[in-house]
């Protein structure tokens, strides 16, 4: 499904800021994976989503989704098949649009844009349809525009938006992090539910090692640009929390340096 | 009196289809395009050489139109393959259009009298019909009668042409293509990750805003009687005092109601502009300084109304508040309970 063949990528390569920001990485996903990613600030979590999406360019190495070499596909043409949440709940919707319009923006993804009208009677059916699994009460307010909606909904909206039209590969960037724990839990309890329903292949990076640890299948953990850690399915279900962080000092030497990993 | 009134409507609603092609790069793109005042100009200026040289005016309008798209979408290439800020490229696209507009003119000004334009076109189908004589008969019968416009068959004619565009483009923008540009002016980074190339988008969308404001130059040569290669400056602002004005007046509570009131927008500027210009003290000269301070206050205005009246409430509920915590103190309960259910 997803391959990463020998990812590599340096920040201000030839200044004195030099930083190897992925360090050769190589990954497989295979269909229906629903893997998790930890790790401390700055080891190359976001860099990997974003050579993934196309956002960057790797210095070299290659990314292959459904068996297509993607390295350089532009970011618009591989967003075709990849979903996408952001960790601003704000980044995920047009906000002067209606929750039908942003839906609407969402349905295209992996058609050809005409000039046919956005929302359709038939549409509007399958969008109430997919807003129910919300539980929201989003398939009432469908004329509403999404910048009145609070940041659990906008982010729930978001969630929605990527998946409902079934990606290759769904990413999910913290899109927790931002919510205050009420919320997070409910969106958590969602994207459980949503990637359940559509059978997702799912790359989740988190700050949250609970949640690493309640979601997905696979575990993976990141230091300074390498994968450090992996766990398989067995494994991961008699995990806990010290056993990542004493392992995290076992194969390091030091202790993990991230705050929020250990205080949430 | 009421012939200037007559003329600031009829000119009004042509450069209003000039502020709908603002609206589309202003509001809807959120990309302040100064080409405007460029293409304005080579919309009259390829119109009325074509209208000299004996094309069929409707053709030469046409053409005109697609002048404009192309215009547009050069901007749209300077930026985005370009990267060069919005403002700029705008702006080098206005000066590029200049020299270009001479170009196309051959000289600084084009006359079009005594020619076949659009409007004399329109004109003699009207005298045909006889619906001047109708309309002029009700105005002489109310007693308006001392100064009637020669024809009524232009107003008739433009209100027409400008809501067909203002349909046109209320539709466009509520298909999948549509939906995307008004998704490329709100979140970028969104739009992009369904699939979208916001570039194209940009350039689609900045294309066909320069293509009305080409048509409305177009035709605003004809109704004038002459291309002139100055006629489009401050072009931008006009068109910017049109949407702002509309919106503050006539809201924004979708799209085909903002579209409508970009143009009432228009309409309503001009016909400011024209009653400033009844005043002694004001020449000809000072339209554009009139314009700025039209656009000044319509700009701060209604920020300002709206922060005084958010005061106003405050201090409202401050005396409330007060007045709740002052009662005697067996009831201090219920006034707090009242405070809570109130925040």
């Amino acid at each position: 499904m997803l391959h990463l063949n020998q990812i590599h990528r340096v920040f201000n390569e030839g200044t004195p800021d030099e930083k190897i920001a992925l360090d050769n990485i190589n990954l497989t996903l295979k269909k229906g994976d629903f893997v998790t990613v930890i790790g401390s600030n700055g080891a190359g979590k976001s860099t990997l989503m974003n050579i993934i999406s196309g956002v960057m360019l790797p210095d070299h190495g290659q990314v292959s989704l459904d068996g297509k070499d993607v390295t350089y596909m532009s970011e618009y043409n591989r967003s075709k098949m990849i979903g996408r949440v952001f960790q601003d709940p704000m980044a995920g919707t047009a906000p002067s649009m209606t929750i039908e319009e942003n839906l609407a923006i969402a349905y295209s993804r992996n058609k050809r844009r005409t000039l046919g009208l956005g929302v359709t009677k038939k549409r509007r059916e399958l969008f109430k349809e997919v807003l129910e699994s919300l539980h929201l009460g989003l398939e009432n307010r469908l004329n509403a525009k999404v910048g009145m909606l609070s940041g659990g909904e906008r982010q729930a909206l978001s969630l929605l938006m990527a998946t409902f039209t079934e990606p290759s590969i769904l990413l999910l960037d913290e899109h927790t992090a931002a919510l205050d724990p009420s919320r997070a839990e409910l969106i958590t309890n969602l994207t459980n539910e949503i990637v359940d329903r559509y059978h997702l292949t799912t790359l989740m990076v988190t700050h949250n090692m609970q949640q690493a640890l309640d979601l997905g299948n696979r575990l993976i953990m990141m230091d300074k640009g390498q994968i450090i850690l992996e766990v398989n399915e067995e494994q991961k279900a008699k995990l806990t929390i010290d056993d990542l962080l004493n392992e995290f000092q076992r194969i390091r030497g030091t202790k993990m340096a991230n705050d929020r990993a250990l205080l949430s | 009196m009421f012939t200037s009134i007559f003329g600031a409507f009829e000119s009004g609603i042509i450069y209003a289809i000039m502020a709908l092609g603002v609206y589309l790069s202003f509001r809807v793109l959120d990309f302040p395009d100064l080409t405007v005042d460029g293409s304005f100009v080579t919309g009259a200026a390829v119109a009325a050489i074509m209208i000299v040289n004996g094309a069929n005016p409707f053709a030469a309008t046409m053409t005109a139109l697609v002048a404009g798209f192309l215009a547009g979408c050069l901007t749209g290439v300077i930026h985005t393959v370009g990267k060069v800020n919005a403002l700029l490229s705008g702006i080098l696209m206005m000066i590029a259009l200049y020299s270009i507009n001479l170009r196309i003119m051959g000289k600084s000004n084009v006359p079009l009298l005594n020619t076949d334009t659009t409007m004399t076109a329109v004109r003699d189908f009207f005298d045909k019909t006889g619906i001047d004589s109708v309309f002029n008969g009700i105005l002489s019968a109310v007693g308006l009668g001392d100064s009637l416009p020669r024809t009524w068959g232009i107003l008739l004619f433009m209100i027409i042409v400008t809501f067909a565009i203002k349909f046109i483009t209320d539709a466009f923008l509520k298909t999948e293509i549509g939906l995307a540009i008004r998704a490329t002016g709100d979140n970028k980074r969104m739009i992009r990750s369904f699939s979208s190339n916001t570039n194209l988008m940009i350039i689609l969308g900045l294309g066909l805003s320069n293509a009305m404001v080409a048509f409305s130059g177009a035709l605003i040569a004809q109704q004038g009687g002459f291309a002139d290669v100055g006629m489009g400056i401050g072009m931008i602002i006009i068109g910017l005092a049109s949407v702002i004005i509309g919106e503050a007046l006539f809201g924004t509570k979708s799209i085909a109601r903002t579209t409508l009131a970009v143009i009432g927008g228009s309409i309503i500027y001009r016909i400011v502009v024209t009653l400033a210009l009844r005043v002694e003290f004001l020449k000809p000269g000072d339209m554009k300084l009139i314009t700025a301070v039209i656009v000044i206050l319509a700009l701060t205005a209604p920020k300002m109304i709206d922060s005084y009246k958010e005061k106003k409430r405050k201090v409202k509920r401050q005396i409330e508040n007060i007045q709740m915590m002052s009662v005697t103190p067996d009831r201090k309960g219920e006034a707090g309970a009242a405070l809570k259910s109130d925040s």
